[in-house]
Formats: C-alpha cells, sequence, structure tokens
C-alpha cells in the first residue's frame, strides 16, 4: 500500500503514530515521518489511522476493502461528484 | 472557445501531460474525476512512476523509509498512455505536437507543462564527477548517497538552504562528521531572513554541524583514483571530507521549450492566474497549461507578483486547478490562489511557513522564544501581515494564514499567549536582498469559510 | 424576558436528551451575548474552529477567574492548574512531560500495544452479562471499562474505584453550567477539597512508584527527567488528576452514546456487525454526530475580537459550541445524518489546536473495540427506552442508564 502524508496540513496530533506506531513515526514533538509503503499486515492499522487523522492528511490507496476509504463505495461518491 | 468544442474535447480530445511527477500525476487524477474520457499521455523523464521527493532528504535518510519506494497513492485511475524514461526534447506551438528524445512525437489538443525543476551541478563539471560528489533531487540520487553514507566518516555539504540542512541533519543522527557551507550569513536566510537563519545556525552548531558561513567553496579536490578528497574554501582553508553534497538550489526544466515561442527561461513559464501560459510575446495561450514548480503565476493576495514556489503543496494545487481549467468553460474556471506554504524537519525541529516571507522586511515574534527554538514568528510589509514561520509551533498556523487572507494589520497590536518581551516590537527580518514589491492596490479574502471565500479588491488610496 | 435566554435553555436539564434543535436555533446567531456578564456563545464550524486556533483565546484559569468564573478560582485552589488550565508556555511544558509517559515519540507502543488487553477486558464485561437478557449499558459496560484501562494505565488499584468515585464525582459536576449557576460556598468548598483528596490519594500512589516503579505512567511521571527535567510533586498529582478523570468520564459517554446511536441506526449496527472494520468510521463519525464533551466553556479572550461584525471585548468569557459546529451546515452536508461513510468528517468532537484532546487515541481505539465487539456479541440488540435517562451534565453529555435488551449472547 502506498501512502503519502499532506505534512502542510500536519498538524503533529500524532494519532497516527499511536495508532500504527509501525508506518508513522513522531521524530521530536511534531515533525511525522512515515514508510510511503506500509507492509500488508498493517491494512487495517493503515486504515484506521487514515479515518482518525484529524486534519485527514493521509492520502493510501490499495487499501481497497468493505471499510477502506480508497474502497469502491468511495470511488463512486467521488465520481458521483 | 465554444461550447460545443469543449464538449468534445472533454469526450474525446487528446490531452498530453509533460512532466510525471507530483503535479502530473494530481492533474491527471483531476481530469478524470472532473470527466475528461478522451486519451492522456504522461510523459517523464525518469523511468519511474511517480514518487514523491520530501522524503529522499528525510525519511529516507534516516532510514524509515527506502528510496526506492516512495511512489505515490493514486486517488484513482488515470487510465493514461504512460511515456516514462523519455524526455521531452521540443513542442511545436502550431502543430500542437510535444517531441521526444526518442524521436517520437506526440500530439494534443491540451497540453500541461509540469516539468518541474532539477537539481543545480557544480559548477565546474569535471569537479562534479568525481566520485564521492553527490547532487540531491531524484531516487536514484537518493539510493546513491545513501549507500556512500553508510560507509562514509565525513561529510561536506554545500549550501545550507533546506535541503542541505535537512541531509546535514540526517547525517549528523547517522554519526557521521558534517562540515555544512554557506555563502550567507547563516542558513535559511533566502527563505526565512537573518533573525530566523540565527536560529537555524544555532540547531546546526548545536548540534555539531561544523558550520561555515560568509564562505563559498573555490574547489573541489580529487585522489588519483578519482574519488574526492578535499573542499577548498574563498578563506584559504581546506576540509578533508568522504562525500560532498551540492545544494545550491535548482534549475527550471525549461531549456525544451527554447524557440518554441512560449514565455519559458530560467525563472519558470509564465502563466496567468488561471494557469494557462503565456507565450513570448505577454499573450495568453490557450491550449497550454503550466503546474508545479516549473510555473511563474501572479498571486493576487501578494501585489499580483509572480511567484515561482517550489513547493509541494503548491504542485497539487496547482495542477487540479490547471486539470479543472483545461476541460471548463470560461466561466467557471478558478484561480489558482493557493496560500503558500511549506515544511522542514531539521534535528527533530519542525519547520513550517505560510505566505511569502522573503516578502517581509520586518518580523515580530509573537509567540515563545527565539532561544528556546519554539516560536511563531510573523512577517510584514508596507503595513500588513504577509507571512509567519512557526519552529514546533505549528497549531497555530492557521490562524495566520486567516491574517495574511484577510491583509491584517502589521506591526501585530494586540496580545497573544506566550507573548515574550522579546515580540513586543517588530525587528528587521534581514533578509540578504529584499524583494521590495511595488505599493498598489491590495487584495484580500473574506468570509468566514474557505467554502466561501471572496475576492475583495481595495484600490490604493492617493 | 418571555422566555428563558437560549443558552439557558441550552443547559437546561429538560432539554439534555436532545439539545440539536437548540443547537440549530444557536447557530441563526453564531456569536449570541445574552446577558451582560453572559458568555459570548459561538456556535458555526468555522467560527469555533478559528478560535480554538486563536493564540488571542486563553485556557488559564487565572484569566477566567478574572473574567468573574468564581468557580475557575476554586478549582485551581490547593492544587495549581492542570495543563488543561493553562496557556503556554507552561501548558506546553507539561503536557510534553506527560506525553513522555503516554505516546509518542517516547512511549509509542504503549497504547497500541494495549489492544489485546482492551479486548480481555471488554471479552469479560460481555461475559459478565450473564444470563440476563436486559442490562444497564452504562454501569455494566461503559463505565467500568474505561475505568478499569485508565487504572491499568495510570498504575491506580482497581478495587480503589469506590474511593476516588466519592471525588470524582463533585469535581465533574463543578463542570456542568446549571450546577455552577446554583453553587453555593459549600458545594465549591466540597469540590476544592474534592480535588486534594484526590490529588494526595495519587501522590501516595507515585510516591510508591518513586520507589518500585512499575510499567504504568504513574512511575514514569514520577520518574520524568527529560531535558526540561522533571514535574513538581504538584504539577504530578493535577497532571494524574486530570488524566484520572479525563481518561474514563469522557469515554464513558462515547461508547453509551455510540451505542444508542447505533440501536437508533440498524443498518449501521449491521453493517459493523458483518466488519469490524467500519468501527474506525463509525467512531469518527460519532464524534461529529454526538461528541462526549459538547461545550468548551472555558476560555476567555486576551485581547478585543472581531467575529461576524459583533467585538467580542478582551476579558470576556468565550463558549465553543463544539457539538452545534459538528452539525453547521456550511461545513457538513447533511449534518443531521448519522453516516459513517462521508468522506469528509473533520469533527470537532476531540477539540483542535493545542488543546485537542490529550487522550484522544485511547478513547478512538476503546470505543472502537467496545462497539464492534457489543454489535458481535449481542445478538438481536434494541432499546428498551428511548431517549435513556441522561446525566445532569451538559458539558459532559451522556445518558445516566442505557437499558438495552438482546436474545442471547454469542
Amino acid at each position: 500500500m502506498r501512502l503519502v502524508v499532506d505534512l502542510n496540513k500536519c498538524q503533529g496530533y500524532a494519532q497516527c503514530a499511536f495508532l500504527a506506531p509501525d508506518v508513522f513515526a513522531m521524530h521530536g514533538e511534531e515533525t511525522l515521518v512515515y514508510s510511503p509503503r506500509a507492509q500488508e499486515e498493517q491494512r487495517e492499522r493503515l486504515a484506521r489511522a487514515v479515518a482518525a487523522c484529524p486534519v485527514q492528511a493521509i492520502t493510501a490507496d490499495g487499501l481497497d476493502g468493505p471499510s477502506g476509504p480508497a474502497g469502491e463505495a468511495a470511488r463512486e461518491a467521488a465520481d458521483g461528484r | 472557445m465554444a461550447a460545443d468544442y469543449l464538449d468534445w474535447l472533454r469526450r474525446e480530445g487528446r490531452i498530453v501531460i509533460v512532466g510525471a511527477s507530483l503535479a502530473g500525476l494530481r492533474a491527471a487524477e483531476t481530469l478524470r474525476a472532473e470527466g475528461f474520457t478522451g486519451s492522456l499521455t504522461m510523459i517523464g523523464d525518469e523511468p519511474y512512476e511517480p514518487y514523491d521527493r520530501p522524503p529522499l532528504s528525510k525519511a529516507v535518510l534516516l532510514g524509515k523509509a527506502s528510496p526506492l519506494h516512495t511512489e505515490l497513492p493514486h486517488r484513482r485511475e488515470v487510465d493514461a498512455k504512460w511515456r516514462l524514461g523519455v524526455p521531452a526534447t521540443g513542442l511545436d506551438l502550431t502543430a500542437k505536437r510535444v517531441r521526444l528524445a526518442d524521436g517520437d512525437e506526440v500530439e494534443y489538443d491540451r497540453l500541461l507543462i509540469a516539468t518541474g525543476v532539477r537539481a543545480r551541478p557544480w559548477f565546474k563539471e569535471e569537479e562534479g564527477r568525481l566520485d564521492g560528489v553527490f547532487l540531491l533531487r531524484t531516487r536514484d540520487d537518493a539510493a546513491r548517497l545513501l549507500q556512500r553514507l553508510r560507509s562514509a566518516r565525513r561529510v561536506f555539504i554545500i549550501g545550507a538552504g533546506f535541503a542541505g540542512c535537512e541531509v546535514a541533519s540526517a547525517c549528523r543522527e547517522m554519526g557521521l562528521a558534517v562540515t555544512l557551507a554557506e555563502r550567507a550569513g547563516a542558513p535559511l536566510v533566502g527563505a526565512l531572513g537573518g533573525v530566523i537563519g540565527a536560529v537555524a545556525a544555532d540547531l546546526q552548531t548545536g548540534n555539531g554541524v561544523d558550520l561555515r558561513t560568509g564562505i563559498t567553496v573555490t574547489a573541489l579536490e580529487g585522489d588519483p583514483a578519482g574519488r574526492v578528497r578535499s573542499v577548498h574554501l574563498s578563506d584559504g582553508s581546506e576540509v578533508e571530507t568522504d562525500v560532498v553534497v551540492v545544494s545550491l538550489g535548482s534549475l527550471r526544466n525549461t531549456e525544451w521549450l527554447t524557440g518554441s515561442g512560449l514565455g519559458a527561461g530560467p525563472r519558470g513559464i509564465a502563466c496567468d492566474a488561471g494557469c494557462r501560459a503565456f507565450d513570448f510575446r505577454g499573450i495568453v495561450t490557450d491550449d497550454v497549461f503550466v503546474a508545479g514548480d516549473v510555473a511563474r503565476s501572479p498571486h493576487a493576495l501578494f501585489g499580483y507578483q509572480f511567484l515561482s514556489l517550489e513547493h509541494w503543496g503548491n504542485a497539487v494545487a496547482q495542477a487540479e486547478t490547471a486539470a479543472h481549467n483545461m476541460i471548463c468553460r470560461g466561466a467557471d474556471r478558478r484561480p489558482h490562489l493557493w496560500m503558500p506554504a511549506f515544511w522542514s524537519s531539521q534535528f527533530k525541529v519542525n519547520i513550517k511557513s505560510v505566505g511569502v516571507p522573503p516578502m517581509g522586511d520586518q518580523i515580530m515574534i509573537t509567540q515563545g522564544s527565539l532561544a528556546e527554538r519554539r516560536f511563531v514568528g510573523v512577517y510584514g510589509h508596507q503595513g500588513r501581515v504577509v507571512a509567519a514561520v512557526s519552529f514546533d509551533n505549528t497549531r497555530w498556523l492557521e490562524f495566520y494564514q486567516r491574517q495574511i487572507e484577510r491583509g491584517a494589520p502589521f506591526p501585530v497590536d494586540y496580545t497573544t499567549v506566550d507573548r515574550r518581551p522579546e515580540g513586543r516590537q517588530p525587528v528587521d527580518a534581514d533578509f540578504p536582498d529584499p524583494s521590495l514589491p511595488t505599493h498598489g492596490p491590495t487584495v484580500t479574502l473574506s468570509g468566514y469559510s474557505p467554502a466561501d471565500q471572496q475576492l475583495v479588491f481595495t484600490p490604493a488610496r492617493h | 424576558m418571555t422566555q428563558a435566554s437560549l443558552f439557558r435553555r441550552i443547559t437546561d436539564f429538560a432539554n439534555r436528551a436532545d439539545p440539536y434543535p437548540l443547537y440549530e436555533e444557536l447557530r441563526r446567531t453564531p456569536v449570541l451575548h445574552e446577558e451582560e456578564d453572559g458568555p459570548y456563545v459561538i456556535s458555526s464550524y468555522w467560527d469555533i474552529r478559528s478560535l480554538l486556533h486563536d493564540p488571542r483565546i486563553s485556557s488559564d484559569a487565572a484569566n477566567l477567574a478574572a473574567a468573574g468564573d468564581e468557580l475557575a478560582e476554586a478549582q485551581s485552589t490547593g492544587l495549581p492548574p492542570s495543563f488543561l488550565r493553562l496557556d503556554p508556555p507552561e501548558h506546553d511544558r507539561l503536557r510534553r512531560i506527560a506525553n513522555s509517559a503516554f505516546g509518542p515519540p517516547h512511549k509509542p507502543h504503549r497504547i497500541e500495544s494495549m489492544r489485546g488487553e482492551l479486548h480481555a477486558i471488554v471479552g469479560g464485561l460481555i461475559d459478565g452479562f450473564g444470563e440476563a437478557r436486559e442490562i444497564d449499558l452504562v454501569d455494566q459496560f461503559a463505565y467500568p471499562f474505561p475505568v478499569t484501562v485508565i487504572c491499568r494505565l495510570l498504575g491506580v488499584p482497581r478495587e480503589d474505584e469506590p474511593r476516588f468515585r466519592a471525588w470524582v464525582d463533585p469535581l465533574v459536576a463543578t463542570l456542568d453550567p446549571e450546577t455552577r449557576a446554583e453553587a453555593d460556598e459549600e458545594f465549591v468548598k466540597s469540590a476544592q477539597e474534592a480535588r486534594m483528596q484526590l490529588g494526595m490519594y495519587l501522590a501516595g500512589l507515585v510516591e510508591q512508584r518513586t520507589k518500585d516503579p512499575q510499567d504504568d505512567m504513574l512511575s514514569d511521571l514520577a520518574d520524568s527527567r527529560g531535558p526540561e527535567g522533571a514535574m513538581t510533586m504538584m504539577e504530578v498529582m493535577s497532571t494524574a488528576v486530570l488524566l484520572l478523570i479525563a481518561g474514563h468520564e469522557t469515554t464513558v459517554n462515547l461508547i453509551t452514546n455510540g451505542m444508542l446511536t447505533l440501536l437508533r441506526h440498524p443498518d449501521v449496527l449491521h453493517r459493523l456487525r458483518e466488519d469490524p472494520g467500519l468501527s474506525a468510521r463509525i467512531v469518527e463519525e460519532l464524534l461529529r454526530y454526538e461528541p462526549p464533551v459538547q461545550i468548551v466553556p472555558q476560555r476567555t479572550c486576551i485581547a478585543d475580537i472581531e467575529m461576524r461584525g459583533v467585538t467580542i471585548p478582551k476579558g470576556s468569557r468565550i463558549w465553543l459550541m463544539l457539538a452545534a459546529g459538528n452539525r453547521d451546515p456550511e461545513r457538513f452536508k447533511d449534518p443531521e445524518k448519522f453516516d459513517p461513510d462521508r468522506e469528509d468528517i473533520q469533527h470537532l468532537g476531540f477539540g483542535s489546536g493545542i488543546h485537542s484532546c490529550f487522550g484522544a487515541p485511547l478513547a478512538r481505539l476503546e470505543t472502537q473495540i467496545a462497539l464492534s465487539e457489543l454489535a458481535r456479541r449481542l445478538e438481536n440488540p434494541r432499546l428498551v427506552e428511548d431517549p435513556p435517562p441522561y446525566r445532569q451534565n451538559a458539558v459532559l453529555r451522556g445518558p445516566r442508564h442505557l437499558s438495552i435488551a438482546f436474545d442471547a449472547l454469542r
């Protein structure tokens, strides 16, 4: 799964680093570092981190699943705009 | 533009995007999201699918990410023909054709140029070819540099802009001895001025970097095997090193447009607020759009100056706007009104900025303290707030962004939490070569939500 | 005045079960100032959000006291104010030290590694329903779960719950505007006393940890020796009191509001049962739709602030109506609809800015697990009483009891 964080939006709330600590880490008080390629076993944690981000700064693909934000329903919703 | 042409374009037109990095990818996604069903061709000089660059000088060097795996997630299928590893070499505006390095030509109905920038090489070509001398812009650069750093002991970095400072920080975390040389009086002065530059300098020296300012590198010296072994400085000194990282900013990738008739040059490609490129006569084109680092576009909030922004967020926002404008009617076009913003992290300190700091001539530390390296600084120009910078204080920046959008008065005349004595008066922001925009009418954004923001034009008072 | 003022109707216990029509009315006057010494009540999303990031807004208890709030002073007498009631730089320093015992960068796995334990506690509580086919979700689940968790996390003996409960209740009551309005000297004194007692009790535990450190937050707080030094004993006490109370009071309501909402939306409950991963999005939507903290009533402004043509004078008290902002149609499409599929759920449920909820990641994880396990294990669950009886508190709003009937346990 590929991911990117819009670090202009990021305000260091660290929710992702709490919920998916093997993908996201705080480096200092408010600097986020992350792995742009997450392992398959991180799927659920990554999805939780994406959902919990208070500034909705995380974009990930390959999360497709019934509850993944990049799921088919979300795609259709985007198409309908 | 005739409506039926647009309908046809959206349905079966040919759009070509030159530049397959962040801006190119986001533009392609936006085109598809907004209903473009014609053919889409993505041309990129690197043989890789679009990848993210900011991690290359941070997470990658810190060992938190692989240089080979920073590919950008896709927001949606783009269904494009990818021509990767083949640079564009020419443009024929009349025939509407892009020439490629392999001799191919690709025809378009509308073109988006997002060719970005490349690292400025060391000015002496032969020295630049020495083994151990690196640039850092691409994933290949990062992979090579990382590999060499693993066996190095000493690193010499030329140029203390953001990238140079980030590399210095990562190298110190790897335990390497680092020398950082900068022509100006302190790191980051071009971007943030001397007041903040002094804090950046303390950050470097406090973390064990041998910082040399007010100095230039005159020569790189190699050993008989062609491996770099030392750096000669303008004060006559010589520093031995295993690795040299040349971090002297960037060059805009516009050479391929030479002679095309577009208004393209070393400063980028000029375009209007709707991302349409100008030709060299200053007349806007109909079918050529520009986005990302290579674009220069007028910003209403900053005196309509043409801003070239090498910012990640600008590439995304401008790509979205350009793509939208490429396939919509004139009245539905949007201006590219993105608030400039960037981030950097050095020695675990998060540095963020909004607005255009170099436009400011004064700065006020409205919250926190420079000495503690936790603060917000506000830049003013001609009585208005034009930018803000924070060190480990990012959660306040939203407020200052609003102040910039509203053209709020400067100096800041209200109380704020955590105001220290040092922050009561503005001081000279100390930019080396302040760019002074002409005094003129002002434009501000108003409204309570981003959704209903309106541009307000206030004519100059005489 | 023919009718009670709008903000008094909002704080009126009679309207606790459904304050949302009042919030809608409130948003028509987004900057409401009804009584001369009363607060400025802010109810639109963007205004709240901007004030949460506005450095002219103070959380300092001393400023609140100066603005005429006597209880603010009472709460901070004896023990120093917690970081919730402080501005930077003190707020930042204390919160950083507290965070070094709680999360990244110092303890990146502390919360995530509790997942298995949280599942076990939830499983145990549900098993404890036994043969009963009607339960009170609050007393049997939503309260004991977060209490057990915060006790483990801090290192407070679970069996001491009745003891600290007696101190927590009067303290939490001081947050309720209606209760405050009627507070006499006696009430103020007892709240003050309760805070001190609770602080002393926790200080005793910290003392033990100093001698015999365990893998818990009190041990780390006692041992905090970062570059900024340690907290003083008084600061440790204030912080521990805050963490103990905030660590469960709000989560009880989030879980209870969550189950109530799911039972009112059986389609979503059904989907959660099929797909526990949906819990992450359900919890975010809940934080928008039924946030456990409805109002932030403890801010003051330290400079004049212009907002929608109204000048809020320096020194005024400000109430931020998070729950009203969360249903602002200027911000959210179909705001009155509970819809975990919405693409855009940037809610104010945990606040925003420097005071955003410290325990948010724990509350998220607890509620995700609680709701997905309840959905999985209760066969045909249904509400016995709708609306349920509510607690008095208008700020920390939630049902006092939630009777649920079901056919069987899975």
